[in-house]
């Protein structure tokens, strides 16, 4: 005993020689690939749908919305508005579509603000991962929730008795048109998600872009009811090029220059905000 | 070929506004060996291996891991290391087989590579059983685990550990501490923060300890601890007892002053050797002062800290730690806030040391 405690720490272990470490630096890449960047955006996509199957109630939005804002605003606006239900609705279905869509953006970047405080998010930025495909991944993830969204509104007015005159086709691509827009929309509320202090004031900044950008078009009423500036207003409001392009489709089974409207919005979108979300998702902490 | 350290860094700093977290710190952590970063809470440990895992940008100095710039090439560097954080950087909503799944895709493997990788990491951990379940319900020494785990799936040679075992009870640190002896083992290098001096003794070939964001002292564990003395005898007089008559038996046998602890009744002597404890204790007993409760504590980070800085450790109740020999016996001194008492560094040092 004597012996030992008058040598403490001199019982270490004889350790072999450690590997070259030469081999694995002359291994590592300066940055990632196009190939990798776009394994992890899917490997980011399935984490975000495991987590969406485990957590059913964050379907509860793009699932009750539709439901729910169809049937209010075709029974209170539909008479005011068109002398009767039936008649509003080819004009409402695209809108709430609309709303639906962008409702689920909002949520996008709320829950990537929450996620990123998590301490997973930590190990993201240790690794030697794209820094677009921690924020791209959910979002592929979200085009599940589009779907969803767009399609139980169909299937909502349906029930109420919409027949829309584009037929299955119109309607798959306004569905279609609705899940892209919506995608790429949602890279600015990502943006906000980055930049936000909290999910809370995602939110926040997120509903005081969302309520004004969806009501002040021509989403729910015709814009030549309302005063002239604000028609003009509602005739640049991209959720206007996104509703008279769906009900083209849906309503007429036509393709028209409002579809590239649409189309060129979201591009706009996507080239603005997926650099700045990057960037701010790499400075943050 | 092993000239090369794993961790070279000079003059680093991080300001936070006005508050510098690392202040000026020189760094060199050489490949294949365990260092050790000591500190107390708020010292800058896990800023400035945040700094080195470029988790947070480098405000001042220059970093290299394995020879390659931090600042400049950090996507190289992540295919160096692995974190382990000190918050469990894990999913909570994925199994534990999903979660290694995922980072080993994210790092490249093939998915059936993946899935091999990570159910021979969860063998190896222990997690085994656990494999299909939730991190939700994970106990604290497993999250770690897998943690740790996850951050070897590509066997990087070098590995950061914020505060490995902060939380963990006794046993599960001890596994902890020999899963980390093993990565070194097995050709890794190991750059862990700790707390606790006994931790940084039992595992780290070299320490330096931190205080404020500057570097106080560098050196082996031995090194450190022969400022403070070898170990402490902490001897519990039983009530009544001549606390007068025992210190002056104390400095008769050793020639030192013991020092006397807040709580009332309570001597600590430093040792230069342990065996002196005998000695004093048979001279207690000659002198008949009766003793409640007896024991050898291996300094502990306070003691140390006080040795270096000269005040007392963030922790600690204030600057008037065990090491203030003269200071004088505080009887009303709130109980509990004893330093040394509260860490778990005081073990029973026979025990420990025949491992």
């Amino acid at each position: 005993m004597n012996t030992v405690l008058a040598e403490p720490t001199a019982v270490r272990r004889p350790r072999p020689a450690p590997a070259d470490p030469a081999a694995a630096v002359a291994r590592t890449r300066a940055r990632p690939g196009l190939g990798d960047t776009l394994a992890q955006t899917l490997a980011m996509a399935w984490r975000a749908l495991k987590k969406m199957r485990r957590n059913p109630e964050q379907f509860f939005d793009v699932a009750l919305q539709p439901l729910l804002f169809t049937a209010m605003f075709a029974y209170v606006f539909g008479g005011a508005i068109s002398g009767d239900v039936h008649s509003y609705l080819p004009l409402l279905i695209p809108g709430i579509v609309a709303q639906t869509v962008l409702t689920t953006c909002m949520a996008t970047g709320t829950q990537l603000r929450e996620d990123m405080d998590k301490g997973v998010f930590d190990r993201f930025r240790s690794l030697p991962m794209s820094r677009v495909a921690p924020l791209a991944g959910p979002m592929v993830a979200d085009l599940v929730r589009y779907l969803i969204g767009a399609s139980l509104t169909y299937l909502m007015g349906l029930i109420l008795g919409y027949r829309p005159g584009g037929g299955v086709l119109g309607v798959l691509g306004a569905i279609l048109l609705a899940v892209l827009t919506g995608w790429a929309i949602a890279w600015a509320f990502t943006w906000i998600g980055t930049v936000a202090r909290s999910a809370r004031g995602v939110q926040g900044i997120s509903m005081m872009i969302l309520f004004p950008l969806t009501f002040l078009s021509n989403a729910f009423v015709p814009s030549r009811t309302m005063p002239g500036w604000l028609e003009t207003f509602t005739k640049v409001n991209p959720v206007s090029h996104l509703v008279s392009a769906s009900r083209d489709l849906a309503n007429n089974g036509v393709l028209t220059a409002q579809v590239g409207w649409t189309l060129l919005t979201g591009l706009v979108v996507v080239v603005i905000f997926m650099p700045l979300s990057v960037a701010r998702y790499k400075r943050h902490l | 070929m092993t000239a090369m350290p794993a961790v070279q860094a000079g003059g680093l700093v991080k300001r936070f506004g006005d508050f510098r977290a690392v202040d000026e710190i020189d760094l060199e952590v050489r490949h294949g060996e365990i260092f050790g970063v000591l500190g107390p809470n708020g010292a800058g440990k896990t800023t400035m291996l945040k700094m080195l895992a470029t988790l947070l940008p480098i405000d001042g100095g220059r970093a290299e891991i394995f020879g390659v710039d931090v600042a400049a090439e950090p996507h190289r560097v992540r295919q160096l290391i692995g974190v382990t954080g000190q918050y469990a950087s894990v999913d909570e909503d994925l199994t534990a087989a999903e979660n290694l799944w995922l980072f080993g895709r994210l790092q490249g493997l093939r998915s059936a590579d993946a899935r091999t990788t990570a159910r021979r990491l969860l063998e190896q951990f222990g997690l085994g059983e656990a494999a299909e379940r939730r991190i939700s319900a994970f106990s604290g020494g497993m999250r770690r685990r897998l943690d740790l785990a996850a951050s070897l799936i590509t066997r990087p040679p070098l590995i950061f550990l914020d505060e490995p075992t902060t939380g963990l009870d006794p046993r599960t640190r001890g596994q902890m501490w020999d899963t980390i002896r093993e990565l070194v083992d097995d050709g890794c290098t190991v750059l862990l923060t700790t707390q606790y001096l006994d931790e940084a003794d039992q595992l780290a070939d070299r320490v330096c300890v931190i205080d404020h964001g500057r570097k106080v002292a560098e050196g082996t564990p031995d090194e450190l601890k022969t400022q403070v003395g070898d170990s402490t005898l902490q001897l519990q007089l039983a009530p009544g007892a001549d606390q007068a008559l025992a210190r002056a038996v104390v400095r008769r046998v050793l020639g030192e002053e013991p020092v006397t602890t807040p709580e009332s009744g309570r001597l600590n002597v430093p040792l230069d050797v342990a065996d002196r404890a005998a000695d004093v204790l048979i001279a207690l007993r000659e002198a008949a002062v009766s003793i409640a409760s007896v024991s050898v504590a291996k300094p502990t980070l306070d003691e140390v800290f006080f040795a270096l800085t000269g005040h007392g450790t963030a922790a600690g109740p204030d600057a008037d730690g065990p090491a203030d020999a003269d200071g004088p016996a505080d009887a009303d001194g709130p109980a509990g806030a004893v330093p040394g008492q509260d860490t778990p560094s005081l073990v029973d040092t026979t025990t420990e040391r025949v491992r």
